[in-house]
């Protein structure tokens, strides 16, 4: 029997023991003595979220093929596993080989989101890794953050070591290459670290000296030493189809948020919205072949059993192929007891047919993202999905049958007016009239319109990275004025409308365009008892409160402040390929309502050509 | 075509629960891609049901469960096929086709073989030192009335008539046959927790590490038992 690191005593007292006892279907084993490299990968959230993660299972599968690399995972213990380890001093260990994460030679760590900052520190700290690169020695592991928080690490500065920027697929070898020559040849961690500085992509926070204007603005951002470079460059895989992808993901035990075989159709966006960070940072857009994509879903579904398989990329209605892969999994998987899931399709004739071939209508809602309430607004954010087009697809999919609509929107958006935000009302109402134009005798009973609005949080290298955002109040005011409005509304019977509070949304807003000394705040504040903050029952927004003020850290400096168009931003020494000027020009047609073509219609020329792949090159192929 | 499969449960595999347990084999008969028959209608599920929930923190090595398939190879070929896809600690020991029309494995639930050891660490001290031949005494000589919990409140019962077998173990430890299924579910830990009050012990649920052995039919007639082993009523697919 694998040896486990609690006792039964612990396992048999603690919610889901299954999540700390690995040994699932698929799991890597290897002999930990005989490699070079042990690798940790960790998702700082718990493991139904963390085992649901794409990115995880592509990069454990990668390291897992290298020779002489051993990767294994660890998730945050859930709170009543935390005390227990606290209590009885057990360290925090990885799954498979259930051995402590402090042994490791590498502990990286994704960012997916910024309310799982406090649960790094707690990963750190149950591992009895210092929390501070400074305090570390080779008797602890090289500490690397990844993923899509990663384009601006500043606030997490003081905690990793090294940060690798842009997609794992890439230099990840050579790292790991460069650390074994370092161990070998006895270097020092210092030395190390500025040997990884030179690597492209990979940025070494304690090799920059950062200077602050009077005003608390960044005055010079620069390397301390040589070694280091001026500008980290996003690396980017180029070639998607022969890109390494898991053809055995694990399975687990215990039922998880992604539950199913996910297959990656494309990378990236042509849309172009100004709010979405992952249509900027993931540009340009890359398709997988048709054909590896339906040799994938075979492997994948053998290799897993699971019953449900689904498409997964920002837009799937713009993956050119997209009626020859449905239609595959269709003929090939259906009727076999395997369920197909398509989201973030476009509402059109086509998606509802095959929506309707593969699930319940009757139970199925129709999704929209309009994101805002007017035409006005939605041209400001560059979504090109007009009120015609929602109503047009929701009137088609009520003929179909489908009697519920679930609609997205944002709040606070750039220039937003109270006329854009009874819009959200109006265009609900609008939807529900829809489907009261269809004959009686044609209509399955009600209809339901539920709409949900978030808070918008402007992020690092989107267009709007120079907007101010809302404050709490602001915020709330807004969704109070929606609110109002569905009730005054003919349908209002048929309208529901959800929204959250603003506390998180503040904080999101403060870590993801802080900078260092935003750093300390997060300490103090898991210090205090803060822990799992994306977990609406265990958060604590007055632990934060104290945080700041205790800090002496302003959280409007990071949020409402109105930026200058040449400030320098913490994120700004990470060259993502897309220029500046790109990004510059497109706040500027933000603000005067002008819309920018996709990319497949016309180039903006944002600056990704240079990576020499994807959508930039489809038409010369 | 129905089909009875036993199989072990050990290891770390005890820490996953019935439901997921279930999830488990469905994704495994797809991995084996055995031709399991699946209901009608929108989400289609497959035809599978387990004899009896072994409770988290147990082990068993005689669990049963069935399902109905369209076709199948043979026994061996199938016990190889899915023994290849399971994770460490589950083993398929048979798979055997039931005659048509065979009561399924959980209406024909009656007894089970349980034997139970102490946790390393709970073996050469006081009470516990000589635990099973005192535990062998009271299950002869003591009372067996307890108070058992129900959904409806409490219930005043007598353990004796359904423990139908008990010895010692040469390896320190107890054999226990206990009535079991839908009528009188006797969970050994109720034995255990009885013998622990009547000596004016705290019962430590975690001293115990209890593997359940064998899942039995009542085949007997007039108010005798006769156990036959629920794989007994399959046979061999050649």
């Amino acid at each position: 029997m694998r040896k486990l690191a609690l006792p039964d005593e612990i396992l048999l007292s603690i919610q889901q023991p299954a999540r700390y006892i690995g040994g699932e279907v698929n799991m890597c084993v290897k002999d930990p003595e005989s490699v070079d490299i042990r690798f940790c990968m960790c998702f700082p959230d718990v493991y139904e979220i963390g085992m649901s993660h794409l990115g995880l299972q592509i990069l454990y599968d990668m390291f897992n093929k290298m020779d002489g690399v051993y990767c294994e995972r660890v998730f945050s213990p859930w709170t009543d596993l935390d005390q227990r380890m606290r209590k009885e001093q057990i360290p925090l260990f990885a799954l498979e080989s259930q051995d402590p994460v402090r042994n490791f030679d590498f502990l990286g760590i994704t960012l997916q989101y910024e309310m799982c900052y406090t649960n790094i520190l707690q990963i750190l700290e149950l591992s009895r890794i210092p929390l501070h690169s400074v305090d570390r020695t080779w008797d602890d592991p090289i500490v690397i953050g990844g993923g899509p928080c990663a384009y601006n690490p500043e606030p997490l500065a003081d905690f990793f070591d090294l940060f690798y920027i842009g997609e794992g697929e890439t230099v990840y070898a050579d790292l790991l290459n460069t650390y074994k020559v370092s161990r070998a040849g006895n270097d020092s961690r210092d030395a190390f670290l500025k040997k990884a500085a030179q690597i492209p992509g990979i940025y070494v926070p304690s090799l920059y000296e950062v200077q602050y204007n009077g005003d608390g603005t960044i005055r010079s951002f620069l390397p301390s030493c040589p070694e280091a470079p001026k500008t980290v460059i996003r690396q980017v895989v180029t070639e998607m189809t022969d890109s390494v992808y898991p053809e055995k993901p694990l399975v687990p035990f215990i039922k998880v948020t992604q539950d199913r075989v996910v297959l990656e159709i494309m990378r990236g966006c042509i849309r172009g919205c100004r709010f979405c960070q992952a249509g900027m940072i993931y540009r340009p857009v890359r398709e997988k072949n048709v054909e590896r994509l339906k040799e994938l879903a075979w492997q994948m579904l053998k290799n897993t059993g699971h019953e449900e398989i689904s498409l997964s990329s920002l837009s799937s209605s713009d993956y050119r192929s997209l009626e020859e892969i449905v239609n595959f999994l269709i003929e090939q998987f259906q009727g076999k007891g395997v369920n197909i899931s398509l989201p973030s399709l476009r509402i059109d004739a086509f998606s509802l047919d095959v929506m309707s071939k593969v699930q319940d209508v009757k139970k199925s809602s129709l999704t929209f993202a309009p994101e805002a309430g007017t035409q006005r607004l939605r041209d400001v954010i560059n979504k090109g999905l007009s009120e015609e087009e929602i109503l047009n697809g929701a009137f088609e999919a009520f003929q179909g049958g489908w009697n519920r609509v679930k609609l997205y929107f944002m709040l606070g958006l750039p220039t937003e007016t109270t006329e854009d935000i009874e819009g959200i009302a109006l265009l609900s109402e609008k939807i529900a009239e829809r489907y009261y134009e269809i004959p009686k005798d044609q209509r399955t009973g009600k209809v339901q319109v539920v709409a949900s609005t978030s808070f918008f949080v402007p992020k690092p290298f989107t267009p709007f990275q120079w907007a101010p955002m809302s404050t709490k109040e602001e915020f709330l005011g807004k969704a109070r004025i929606v609110n109002h409005k569905m009730k005054e509304m003919l349908n209002h019977k048929s309208l529901k409308y959800n929204w959250h509070e603003a506390d998180v949304t503040v904080l999101e807003g403060v870590l993801a365009r802080g900078d260092r000394r935003v750093s300390k705040v997060i300490e103090e504040a898991y210090r205090n008892g803060a822990l799992y903050d994306a977990w609406s029952e265990a958060f604590r927004n007055e632990i934060w409160m104290n945080a700041f003020e205790t800090c002496g850290v302003d959280i409007g400096f990071y949020t409402s402040r109105e930026r200058n168009l040449d400030e320098i931003f913490p994120w700004d020494f990470i060259d993502t390929g897309i220029s500046r000027d790109f990004l510059k020009r497109e706040w500027e047609r933000a603000r005067d309502g002008v819309v920018t073509p996709n990319c497949r219609e016309h180039c903006s020329g944002c600056g990704v050509r240079q990576f020499g792949g994807g959508v930039c090159y489809e038409d010369t192929n | 075509m129905k089909i009875r499969i036993k199989f072990s449960k050990q290891g770390t595999m005890k820490f996953i629960g019935h439901l997921d347990s279930m999830r488990y084999f469905q994704k495994a008969m797809r991995r084996a891609d055995v031709d399991i028959r699946y209901s009608e209608g929108f989400s289609p599920h497959q035809i599978m049901s387990f004899a009896a929930p072994l409770g988290v923190g147990l082990t068993g090595s005689g669990e049963y469960l069935d399902i109905e398939v369209h076709s199948s190879d043979s026994s061996r070929v199938m016990v190889k096929r899915l023994n290849e896809v399971m994770a460490e600690g589950v083993e398929i020991l048979s798979f055997r086709r039931l005659p048509d029309g065979a009561a399924n494995a959980m209406s024909l639930v009656a007894a089970c073989d349980y034997t139970v050891r102490l946790r390393e660490g709970y073996d050469n001290c006081g009470f516990w030192r000589d635990f099973f031949p005192g535990l062998n005494d009271f299950i002869q000589n003591g009372n067996l009335e307890i108070v058992k919990k129900t959904k409806k409140g409490e219930k005043q019962m007598d353990l004796r008539p359904f423990v139908y077998e008990y010895r010692l173990l040469e390896d320190r430890g107890m054999f226990l046959k206990l009535s079991a299924g839908s009528s009188v579910n006797i969970k050994p830990e109720l034995l255990l927790e009885a013998y622990c009050l009547a000596k004016g012990q705290e019962y430590q649920p975690f001293a115990f590490l209890i593997n359940r052995e064998e899942v039995y039919a009542d085949t007997g007639s007039e108010g005798s038992h006769q156990f036959t082993k629920l794989e007994a009523f399959g046979e061999e697919i050649e």
